[in-house]
């Protein structure tokens, strides 16, 4: 319950402020944002994109975390988990590609590019469905709990590769590429004013906070189900 | 005789599909001792052997198997012959090449003697070198019990033995079951019970 | 691997190794899957490139993607024919899980390497355009490659060969695992091809074998898993 409630305002408030405080050059108010010269208004997706993009790779890991569990102990609950947290991992997943795609447009030009960034993104939906085709195929319950367990670990043990080795070899067009001045860290430090951090983060907690909800919600309704 | 045991099961269970085949499955046998398995269809007979033969985990329970060996996985699977209609040879292979690999695979030189003795027990020699894709059910059934001899194992797992087998195939078999008791266990799994007042102990799987 | 005599399980990965590679040569599965694949897809690009000549990045690229889907119909075989053949209880009785994923590793990079060096050979002399600068730089990609391939694509074999639908499956599980290897290979071949120096791909090359050391062991040690009911 009070998790409901915590999530509904914090959410709410995060909504009203990434999309209605006004942008002006030097921010005098705490309500305005600071105007990101190249982005201006378009800088506000930051509080949605960033956050699903985030949440996609923090639903795998839970996924793969339960997945281990599962394999050491084979207790059934541990596979449920697991699937109930690759389903909403899915979903943002989506979600983040699509924002990715519409900011892309806005800021770049076209909705795709293959910038290393964007296809990390694209992999990850790609190991989505690898892992929802593999579940389909097995029919034995504890064999498609073991396989999906495990493909999940290998397809984690990939995505590092990925992320942070090839934005290096290859130039892209995220912050953080080879290109960029301003340094290749995974996590760049964006020219934010600090208000603007305070929402970038109370977003990043309320979208956590969503995955937490709807994670333990999805468990819940599997267990039923499974009991019948 | 040492009262030496040559299998142990304890409380073995197993699930599949969130059903339960078996639980509560014990007992232990010891050299010179032969176990008969039965149960209805279903009962879950194979899924026991393939337990013990260690192809298989059990949701609970454990089996230990002991006898003279190195010890380690290679110790376990060289202590069991087994014989089942889920084996299968490699059928693009003749008999003496699925011998051979059945030695090399084990990480044992292969005794071409042996081999030939064994084919010649279980009347496979004149096609020896056929593919064991042009056998007849019947010589399937007798090339799996030089599989399950070449080693010298001193446990033999027999799932329903006689399958397939005519006149001859079930005298060769009784024969095998015969000299492999003198101084080995043996196991079977089946719904057969013409014989079954040999047997030293019983399990009944309910299904 | 408790108690198990080095030398014994050396010989068992051996002989699983060549009880595979026996078994091919007499059926030749794999092997013709991949020519038909191999010269049929070559074929298609030739007629399609005409007499243009096509840059040199979008020619490493092609060269992966028929590798890739060569591999695709290729390397499963180990796995698959075991499972549709009812062989794989008869090798679990024989040998522990390690010996046989190293064998069957071994088998598969035998194939991919055989695959790479038939395609990169038909590639040299038939499409137009494909000129190597830096052969040493190319030669030790595609040999990383195929390293890198195997090493991926022989545990997945063994998942798909335990589900359903295993012929599609099989690209769809392997793509995303590869996708690192193509990049990197496809970026290196592409080097290669116009002459690159071996130093200025050496970054390259360490993530090359960074991978197959990382999906060998993960491999290694998810087998079994895989393998055992």
């Amino acid at each position: 319950m009070g998790l409901r409630i915590t999530l509904g305002i914090l959410l709410t408030l995060v909504l009203l402020a990434g999309v209605g405080f006004p942008l002006s050059p030097h921010p005098q108010h705490w309500y305005e944002l600071p105007v990101i010269p190249g982005l201006e208004e378009k800088a506000r997706l930051i509080f949605f994109h960033v956050p699903t993009a985030w949440l996609s790779v923090i639903a795998f890991l839970t996924s793969m975390y339960f997945g281990i569990r599962y394999l050491r102990k084979r207790e059934h609950i541990d596979d449920i988990r697991s699937s109930s947290a690759a389903g909403l991992g899915f979903m943002f997943c989506v979600l983040a590609t699509l924002t990715g795609a519409i900011w892309a447009k806005f800021n770049w030009g076209s909705f795709w590019n293959w910038d290393p960034r964007e296809t990390s993104i694209f992999v990850l939906l790609l190991i989505y469905g690898a892992y929802f085709s593999l579940r389909s195929a097995i029919e034995n319950t504890e064999k498609r709990a073991t396989l999906s367990s495990v493909y999940s670990i290998l397809a984690a043990v990939t995505v590092p590769f990925f992320i942070f080795i090839l934005p290096r070899i290859t130039s892209g067009l995220h912050p953080g590429a080879k290109g960029d001045p301003d340094g290749a860290g995974p996590v760049v430090e964006f020219k934010m004013s600090p208000n603007m951090r305070v929402i970038f983060f109370s977003s990043l907690i309320a979208f956590t906070l969503l995955f937490v909800w709807m994670f333990q919600l999805r468990v819940r309704a599997a267990k039923l189900e499974s009991e019948q | 005789m040492t009262a030496q045991i040559a299998i142990k099961a304890e409380g073995l269970k197993k699930v599949f599909n969130r059903r339960v085949v078996f639980e509560g499955v014990s007992f232990s046998l010891a050299p010179t001792q032969t176990l008969l398995i039965s149960g209805r269809n279903g009962s879950g007979k194979s899924t026991l052997v393939k337990i013990v033969a260690g192809v298989l985990s059990p949701t609970a329970g454990s089996v230990s198997i002991s006898g003279p060996s190195e010890g380690g996985y290679f110790g376990h699977q060289a202590l069991i012959g087994m014989v089942s209609p889920y084996l299968q040879m490699y059928e693009e292979f003749s008999a003496e090449e699925n011998l051979l690999y059945a030695s090399t695979i084990r990480g044992e030189a292969y005794d071409q003697t042996r081999a030939h003795e064994l084919l010649r027990r279980v009347a496979l020699y004149a096609r020896k070198d056929d593919p064991v894709r042009t056998y007849s059910s019947g010589m399937k059934q007798r090339i799996k019990y030089a599989f399950a001899l070449l080693h010298r194992p001193p446990i033999l797992l027999l799932d329903e033995p006689m399958a397939n087998l005519d006149a001859d195939g079930i005298a060769i078999v009784r024969e095998i079951m015969q000299e492999h008791r003198r101084n080995g266990a043996v196991l079977v799994a089946t719904n057969d019970l013409t014989d079954v007042d040999v047997y030293d102990k019983r399990i009944t799987l309910d299904a | 691997m408790r108690n198990v005599a080095p030398r014994r399980w050396l010989l068992s990965v051996m002989a699983v190794f060549r009880k595979d590679l026996h078994s091919e040569l007499r059926t030749r599965y794999a092997v013709s899957a991949l020519v038909m694949f191999v010269i049929t897809t070559i074929a298609i690009i030739m007629f399609s490139l005409g007499q243009e000549n096509a840059p040199p990045e979008v020619l490493s690229g092609m060269l992966w993607v028929v590798i890739f889907f060569g591999a695709m119909s290729g390397l499963s075989r180990t796995f698959v024919m075991e499972e549709e053949r009812g062989t794989s209880m008869t090798l679990q009785l024989l040998a522990p899980p390690s010996a046989v994923y190293f064998g069957k590793l071994l088998f598969n990079f035998v194939l991919v390497t055989a695959l790479n060096i038939f395609t990169v050979l038909l590639f040299l002399f038939l499409v137009n355009g494909f000129v190597v600068q830096a052969p040493l730089v190319f030669i030790l990609t595609v040999f990383l490659g195929g390293c890198g391939f195997a090493s991926a694509t022989t545990v997945i074999a063994a998942i798909i060969a335990r589900a359903n639908t295993k012929g599609t499956l099989y690209p769809v599980l392997s793509f995303p695992i590869l996708l690192p290897l193509l990049v990197a290979v496809i970026d290196a071949t592409k080097s290669a091809a116009e002459g690159a120096p071996l130093d200025q791909v050496g970054g390259v090359f360490q993530f090359l074998i960074s991978y197959i050391v990382v999906l060998t062991t993960l491999s290694y040690l998810l087998f079994e898993y895989i393998w055992k009911d």
